[in-house]
């Protein structure tokens, strides 16, 4: 496909009230802390379309652990594949009520709905307070129609887990020469997970756009390996690991070139902190969010991302409450064990079957019906798990 | 899209090594098609294991190990085409930040 055909690709999405456009139509039940989280899995239950998520934190936290899940929360209540949240919190928690309502605010005007436990007589009237209003929000959604819009509204965040070496060889590959294609036609692509950045700093840092966004990429990979030291921990040391040097891998500057791969060959125009806000149309850009995936993914949700390309070697579960995860193997062994899982066989591009460009033209076409609303294997399979990265014990 | 049987692979074409992508014995041809999109051979001089690298290119001790189209490491002895490259012949550097 020519980058003309690309650039004249479309997709049936949904206009947001602030501007984005989203790809699917959820209604959000929030907690805002671990002791919300019950009741917002009850109320969602209940209302068609309605999603939520298991926020292990939200209280007890230092204030950069607090400041982290208040991003993540905005965010995912921001993210265009979202219709309209419903806010639950205890009352006593350190994400007020209000602090996360204002935060919302800030990003997006879409509509919103809020409830606290302690206020409203306990968990069993504020799940019939709160469901009356997802109802609402469900029925008013269903009548949002679709429009046409650019593929270049798109913000696809990229991750790769249970990596093996036909990750660096095929899958993450494929995903580069997406993201170079989404760069082209005026997109935006994230690259995330800074753990797998480190030994291959330098070169990504070569690919900044200018002296203060190569800095930046330099400056995140200090300050996580920093983090890490402090608890006793080191992750240049035994890496590669003796089983990725069995698996092939000889050094850490290859392995990460294996894993950076999914950012393409494009320059990197900025460096985002974790589940800040991503500006569309920005062409390559890097999230600093962890390795671990579900958190991963998290941060690039929170930063506005309605599609997901995830390559694994050993083969994942992954999905995500509000945005498809459209999952790539290289493979061919993992494909035939975990097709109910995984989206896309890369495999022949490793045994000359096919080209990358054949590979990334099914790979657009996949993405493009995904985006039209074709379901992924983990959206079937209700596949929504999630975590919100930290970088402290609980208090 | 092409009818010869590869058992091997190049990432970029500024490598100077390819990656075997089934086990390979010594004295076996190493089979990849280029970035030219011609297929092109060498013999193995050592067993390759799956996945793992061989040269492509001749490499003197200190030359520049290059997958990805960059730097993976140094040659730490002259490396033949055809030989197995890993940790016993390449050295880690760590380029000047």
């Amino acid at each position: 496909m020519d980058n003309k055909v690309m650039k004249e690709m479309t997709f049936m999405g949904y206009k947001r009230p602030d501007g984005r456009v989203g790809i699917r139509n959820k209604i959000l039940i929030l907690p805002t802390s671990v002791c919300a989280s019950d009741t917002t899995r009850i109320i969602a239950g209940q209302v068609e379309g309605a999603v939520t998520f298991n926020n292990q934190n939200g209280c007890s936290q230092i204030p950069a652990d607090q400041q982290l899940t208040m991003d993540v929360m905005a965010g995912y209540a921001a993210n265009p594949n979202v219709y309209g949240t419903v806010v639950i919190s205890l009352g006593c928690e350190g994400c007020q009520m209000d602090l996360v309502l204002d935060a919302i605010k800030e990003r997006t005007n879409k509509p919103i709905a809020h409830y606290v436990i302690q206020e409203n007589g306990g968990t069993i009237s504020t799940i019939e307070k709160a469901v009356r209003d997802a109802r609402q929000m469900a029925m008013d959604a269903s009548l949002v129609q679709k429009e046409q819009f650019p593929i270049s509204e798109l913000i696809v965040g990229t991750e790769c887990g249970g990596s093996d070496p036909t990750s660096g060889l095929a899958a993450n590959v494929l995903i580069g020469e997406i993201s170079d294609r989404m760069v082209e036609v005026g997109g935006t692509s994230i690259l995330s997970e800074t753990t797998e950045f480190i030994g291959a700093e330098h070169i990504l840092a070569k690919r900044g756009k200018d002296e203060r966004v190569s800095e930046r990429i330099y400056q995140i990979v200090h300050d996580y390996e920093k983090a890490i030291s402090m608890v006793g921990a080191e992750i240049r040391e035994g890496n590669p690991s003796p089983g990725n040097k069995t698996g092939g891998l000889t050094t850490l500057e290859e392995k990460s070139l294996g894993c950076i791969h999914k950012g393409g060959h494009s320059p990197v125009n900025e460096v985002y902190d974790y589940g800040k806000d991503v500006d569309r149309n920005m062409g390559l850009v890097i999230m600093d969010t962890p390795g671990n995936d579900p958190s991963s993914i998290a941060g690039m949700v929170a930063g506005g991302s309605q599609i997901c390309l995830f390559s694994t070697g050993r083969g994942t579960p992954t999905g995500n409450p509000i945005c498809p995860v459209i999952k790539i193997t290289g493979n061919r062994e993992t494909y035939a064990n975990m097709e109910d899982n995984l989206d896309i066989d890369a495999s022949p591009y490793i045994y000359g079957k096919k080209t990358l460009e054949q590979l990334g033209d099914e790979l657009l076409l996949e993405m493009k019906e995904v985006a039209d609303g074709k379901l992924t294997k983990a959206e079937a399979l209700g596949y929504t798990e999630m975590a919100i990265a930290r970088v402290c014990n609980y208090m | 899209m092409n009818e010869v049987i590869t058992n091997a692979m190049i990432i970029d074409e500024r490598d100077t090594v390819a990656v075997a992508v089934e086990p390979v014995e010594a004295g076996s041809k190493l089979v990849w098609i280029g970035k030219d999109g011609e297929a092109k051979e060498v013999t193995a001089l050592s067993n390759i294991p799956i996945y793992h690298k061989f040269a492509i290119k001749d490499m003197s001790k200190g030359d520049f190990v290059v997958k990805y189209g960059e730097h993976i490491g140094l040659a730490g002895a002259d490396i033949k085409i055809g030989e197995h490259v890993h940790v016993q012949n390449v050295e880690d550097h760590r380029e000047e930040l």
